[in-house]
């Protein structure tokens, strides 16, 4: 189970305190009823909290839902929300956990977005925990009723289209978008596709105004964000942290030799550079942060998420299906010492191919984080050329589901 | 407006008829897909541009007036 110790940074704004889950009861004596107000004024109130998304891309949520409730209006469909709860990157944990402490938040958070949009039909997509939350719902009267939705265990079962598309009974697989989901989504109609952390933000502006969302934070970056923190030999921690907070204090550094900042489709940070770092919205993805020791191998940590991310593509964009396996295949010979050929520029030029050539950014994410470990750990990769290897503990470290 | 050429990757079968028609602003990479010059596409071209959209055996390539995000 993961352990959350969310006070140690910051007063808690999302995780019920004391790892113990919160009832409808608790969760409204702690936060107080839900207001709802006048849409136009809470949508103001969201646009001056600077509030972004929590599911990767860090993108406003006052434009989204300003395009959603506009597509509404202008084609006369009632918006769709889709409550994102996928968390399909393996080493992230803070959307389940968030889901299991605080489901009320979340939920709240759907019922603003609702109203704000316009909608009238709600889905919220999980992979484990549906009919806890189903049973959370029960005790609830929204206005708008909320379907929870079970996804299989995959990389991409989160991405919008994919999801938008299995919500409207379809596999769950990525299309091509365009026009894009906001405006023609789920069965067609205008869908706002938020993760359920961003919505869980959105419940506390709603209730507490912007310049509290404001007081943690930086200027540029308000507000805090949770983060999954892997740590070698300890036990894994979902922690919210306000936005500037300096890496160090979320990861020991101490005799680590790089960080993987935002996940699977994230980068790989030199530990002198991560020492200079605060969280940042632009890199930190969805918050995985996962410290490497100096006595483990980088490139063999990324080949083996590599081999995964291959693994995990749809398959159906040719530059995606035939460059990923090609990556992993000469990241895994980069991995062992021993004489490398070409197989350095081979995958700088198959990164080149993929990049920005995909129905959905997958490849583009594959790519970050191979360009970030091939300039990491490039002293390693010399190392391995001359046929050695400074690592002594060859233990697989990072979580990949079901490898064998 | 300004037009550009899009692909939808999900439905591209690398059959390479493109770069036959519009040999300016399609190659294909080594595995016989499509790159695609990004910038918008000349008055002069959009003729051609629209046949090899309407063309394309897979109905893969798209003109439009901005990219999908
Ligand atoms: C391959 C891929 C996988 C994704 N998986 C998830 C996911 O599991 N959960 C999630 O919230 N967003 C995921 N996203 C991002 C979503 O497409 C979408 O941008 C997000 O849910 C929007 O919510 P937000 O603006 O609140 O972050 C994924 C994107 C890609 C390209
Ligand atoms: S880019 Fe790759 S993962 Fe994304 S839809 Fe295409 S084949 Fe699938
Ligand atoms: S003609 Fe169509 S299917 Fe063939 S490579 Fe060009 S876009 Fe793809």
């Amino acid at each position: 189970m993961t352990m959350t110790f969310p006070d140690v940074y910051m007063s808690p704004r999302l995780l019920a305190p004391g790892g113990a889950p919160a009832d409808l009861p608790t969760h409204e004596q702690r936060y107080g009823a839900l207001p709802y107000g006048d849409p136009d004024a809470l949508l103001r109130t969201v646009a001056e909290s600077g509030l972004t998304g929590r599911g990767g891309a860090a993108f406003p949520v006052y434009r989204k839902l300003v395009s959603v409730a506009e597509a509404g209006r202008r084609t006369g469909r009632s918006p769709v929300v889709v409550a994102n709860g996928a968390e399909g990157e393996p080493a992230s944990r803070k959307d389940r956990t968030l889901l299991q402490l605080s489901p009320h938040l979340v939920l709240d958070g759907i019922q603003v977005a609702a109203a704000v949009t316009g909608a009238k039909e709600a889905h919220l997509a999980v992979e484990d925990g549906a009919s806890y939350l189903e049973s959370a719902l029960a005790h609830r009267r929204d206005p708008v009723p909320v379907k929870v939705l079970r996804l299989s265990k995959r990389f991409l079962s989160g991405q919008s289209s994919a999801l938008v598309q299995y919500v409207g009974g379809g596999a769950a697989l990525p299309t091509y978008k365009s026009p894009p989901v906001r405006e023609r989504g789920v069965n067609r109609a205008p869908t706002l596709v938020q993760n359920v952390e961003t919505l869980a933000h959105l419940a506390l502006v709603a209730r507490y105004g912007a310049d509290w969302f404001r007081s943690a934070g930086t200027p540029a970056q308000p507000g805090s964000a949770l983060c999954t923190v892997h740590v070698p030999g300890r036990e894994v921690r979902v922690v919210e942290a306000p936005f500037g907070m300096p890496l160090a204090r979320l990861v020991p550094l101490h005799g680590m030799s790089a960080v993987l900042v935002g996940g699977y489709h994230g980068t790989w940070v030199p530990v002198a550079e991560a020492a200079q770092l605060g969280l940042d919205a632009a890199n930190m993805g969805a918050g995985v942060l996962a410290a490497l020791p100096a006595d483990r191998c980088g490139l063999a940590e990324t080949a083996r998420v590599l081999r995964y991310l291959a693994l995990q593509s749809a398959g159906q964009c040719g530059p995606c299906l035939n460059g990923l396996p090609r990556i992993a295949a000469a990241f895994r010979t980069l991995a062992a010492p021993g004489p490398q050929g070409t197989t350095r520029d081979d995958v700088a030029r198959w990164a080149g191919l993929v990049e920005g050539r995909g129905a959905c950014h997958h490849p583009d994410g594959t790519v970050r984080l191979v360009r970030s470990a091939l300039t990491t750990f490039a002293t390693e990769l010399d190392i391995h050329a001359s046929g050695l290897c400074t690592a002594t503990d060859a233990a697989p470290l990072l979580p990949i589901p079901e490898e064998n | 407006m300004e037009q550009r050429i899009d692909i939808d990757w999900t439905a591209c079968e690398g059959h390479g008829l493109c770069a036959e028609l519009l040999p300016e602003r399609i190659t294909l990479d080594e595995w016989g897909y499509p790159l695609v010059e990004g910038t918008p596409v000349p008055t002069g071209t959009i003729k051609r541009a629209r046949r090899a959209a309407s063309d394309c055996p897979a109905l893969a390539l798209k003109l439009r007036v901005r990219q999908p995000t």
